[in-house]
């Protein structure tokens, strides 16, 4: 760890610029899937197990598109209004029965979704991990000390523009109200003449349109593999946990944070605790929580 | 309805308690028993080593079997689909040994189903010859009839370190980063590095430990670029094999020799040729190597009467080979004990003394191969693996500009 730490700031400083680098190219893609789990958490109170596998899924489309030679914004175009309907049928056949129910329903309930999916994939792809090589060249500075792939610069690009996307849609357009309002108040809602069921369904198919988008970028810039989903699925949980429900600025920079996070923690301490990063993020601020609370907690004697 | 179907319940179980023990010699036929991954993760390499039993099998039959007593006996397998996961191959296991009456077991699909299984046919003193299972633990536990025909994990990428001090005037100056898994395999193959690190008075400049759901090392990786090791040495299974080829050229990474194990499993050569370009691989068995036996003649011999039976390989992996191994080292054992009694078949192994296809078969006390080494190949530029016995066959360093 020493060493780590020497190399990072004595030795080879330039090397922090392609941590830097790594880590807002993480957190681009985190924060997607994050924002799709803010807003159903947020909207209908329902904690979906099964993100990270959403997530992945739309990187098995993605490849299997990929393969069929079809361009890689033709592959997002395509993934991500199947993985809606996808989301609208999951919603119909079990998300709707479970919305009332308390909170350990929702969790079994999409935990068990979360398996069924990931042993589908398995039979339909097989337990190899694939990836798709874009085969895009590669630029490098400073003496070949940081190299930045195009993939990568796309899948941040892409990642900013649907976010921009999103946010537009969720300020400016009719549903985007509709859904708010359903956040704030459900009853008050659906006095006003919205038809809440239909809210819960189009955000429930939004989320797994956001995370296929973001499976189609995972598969461009690393690897997948069926039984992958589960650390999609706790880094969206660390973010949202830090960031708060149905704020996406915060959202956005809490993905950012912990993705760089994540490549300080890997470049002191070793790869094998990256994935470990988020989780501690998720238990520093639970803790914080509880103690900013504590404040406000009144006891009467 | 239900009174029904309890009972007819529990007629088929005072049936199959009824006929015990029936089953591990019928008629003319011998009884082998395994439980196999033919569904989940480990299903490809499953169906690899059940095609490697099957194909011994047949092989064994034709010629004539196996004697015993003066007599001809033709070898059966009876599988169970152990779904890759190793409860229900313990659960398996001891259905093949209690239920189907199965007295000599071979083994499953990994290291992992090994660890699990052992233990049942070790309690009820059933024989395992294993050829998939390479973890070093699996020998450190006292086993009496667990043998395996393969090399163990430690020796996976020992010699990759051998090359890198023969090819340095001062092997005390020689400069390796290691990037493991923290899984009881690959922990075993850094074992092994790791000693002959020490033995040579290597420098270690990385070591970092790789996650179980690898999907990016980047950040290894750019360590690794930032202090220049001499040698980078990356164990992680398919996944690290895969993960590792495609960052190395994302990064541009430039080092003399790099040396991982499951390159073929991942296919790295396909996927990612001219990464892969230079890369040492070890392997169990090669089928250029220049051993033989009467059963199955040469490993070229062996390798095309392989393919003939099953033409979809147009490179065959060493899982089916060692598989095949096991089922002959059987075989011999049968012959030389003349008899069927479990123990006596069990002390016929220990001693078993013999060269095949596959390379030297003789086990130690504790049950591991220990005739036979590892392989190490390396990638050529067109995407061949080309055996390199010794560190002058290698290319090295690694030519490629990305």
């Amino acid at each position: 760890m020493w060493d780590n730490l020497q190399l990072l700031f004595v030795w080879a400083p330039i090397i922090n610029v392609q941590v830097i680098l790594d880590g807002i190219f993480v957190g681009a893609v985190f924060a997607l899937s994050a924002y799709g789990l803010a807003l159903v958490w947020g909207v209908m109170n329902i904690k979906n197990l099964a993100q990270g596998d959403f997530v992945i899924m739309g990187g098995y489309m993605a490849l299997a598109l990929h393969q069929l030679h079809v361009p890689l914004v033709l592959i997002l175009l395509i993934v991500m209004p199947v993985m809606f309907m996808f989301g609208w049928i999951v919603y119909v056949l079990m998300i709707r029965r479970i919305i009332d129910q308390d909170m350990f329903v929702s969790l079994l309930a999409t935990f068990g979704l979360s398996l069924l999916l990931q042993q589908v994939m398995n039979l339909i792809f097989g337990p190899e991990v694939q990836t798709i090589d874009m085969e895009l060249p590669v630029y490098d500075a400073f003496d070949n000390m940081v190299t930045v792939p195009s993939s990568k610069l796309i899948t941040l690009i892409l990642a900013g523009v649907i976010a921009t996307g999103v946010i537009i849609f969720m300020k400016r357009s009719r549903a985007g109200q509709a859904i708010r309002a359903t956040a704030q108040d459900p009853r008050a809602a659906r006095v006003l003449g919205i038809d809440i069921d239909r809210v819960y369904a189009f955000t429930f198919a939004f989320n797994a349109a956001l995370c296929g988008a973001a499976g189609v970028l995972v598969s461009i810039i690393w690897v997948i593999q069926p039984f992958y989903g589960i650390t999609y699925s706790v880094r969206s949980f660390a973010i949202v946990t830090a960031a708060g429900l149905g704020n996406l600025p915060a959202v956005i920079g809490a993905g950012f944070g912990i993705g760089l996070f994540e490549k300080y923690t890997g470049a002191i301490l070793g790869t094998a605790y990256e994935v470990a990063a988020p989780v501690s993020i998720l238990l520093l601020v639970l803790i914080w929580r509880q103690i900013q609370m504590r404040r406000n907690r009144q006891v009467v004697r | 309805m239900f009174m029904k179907h309890g009972i007819v319940a529990g007629v088929a179980l005072a049936v199959s308690l009824a006929t015990p023990a029936m089953a591990k010699v019928e008629g003319d036929t011998i009884i082998l028993g395994s439980s196999i991954s033919l569904t989940g993760k480990y299903a490809t390499n499953g169906l690899h080593t059940q095609r490697g039993y099957d194909y011994a099998v047949k092989v064994i039959n034709e010629a004539g079997g196996v004697k015993v007593g003066g007599k001809s006996y033709k070898l059966d397998v009876k599988y169970y689909d152990d779904e890759s996961t190793p409860a229900r191959g313990a659960q398996l296991a001891e259905r093949l040994i209690q239920q189907d009456g199965v007295e000599y077991m071979l083994g499953p699909y990994s290291s992992g189903m090994t660890k699990a299984i052992a233990p049942v046919s070790e309690k009820f003193g059933v024989p395992m010859v294993e050829a998939e299972g390479a973890s070093r633990s699996l020998f450190t536990q006292g086993y009496k009839y667990l043998f395996a025909v393969l090399s163990t994990s430690e020796q996976y990428l020992a010699t990759a370190i051998d090359f890198a001090a023969e090819k340095s005037s001062n092997p005390g100056d020689v400069r390796i980063a290691l990037a493991f898994e923290g899984d009881p395999f690959s922990m075993d193959v850094r074992a092994g590095v790791m000693d002959k690190i020490k033995e040579y008075g290597m420098k270690v400049v990385i070591d970092d430990q790789l996650p179980a759901d690898l999907s990016d090392m980047s950040t290894t990786l750019t360590k690794v670029k930032a202090l220049k090791p001499d040698a980078l040495i990356i164990s992680g299974h398919s996944k690290g094999a895969a993960t590792a080829a495609r960052q190395i050229d994302e990064m541009k990474v430039n080092v003399p020799m790099i040396a991982l194990t499951h390159c073929e499993a991942a296919k790295v050569q396909e996927k990612f040729p001219k990464t892969a370009n230079g890369f040492l691989c070890p392997t169990q068995w090669v089928e250029t190597l220049s051993k033989s036996d009467p059963m199955f003649g040469s490993a070229a011999d062996w390798n095309t009467g392989f393919k003939a039976d099953n033409p979809s390989y147009t490179s065959v992996p060493y899982q089916s080979a060692q598989a095949s191994a096991a089922v002959y080292v059987f075989k011999e054992a049968f012959e030389a004990a003349n008899s069927f009694d479990k123990d006596a078949v069990r002390d016929a192994i220990s001693k078993v003394e013999m060269e095949t296809f596959y390379g030297d078969i003789k086990f130690s006390e504790n049950g591991n191969n220990i005739a036979k080494p590892m392989f190490m190949r390396q990638i050529d530029g067109s995407g061949q693996y080309k055996l390199v016995e010794k560190a002058g066959d290698m290319v090295f360093p690694r030519n490629v500009s990305y």
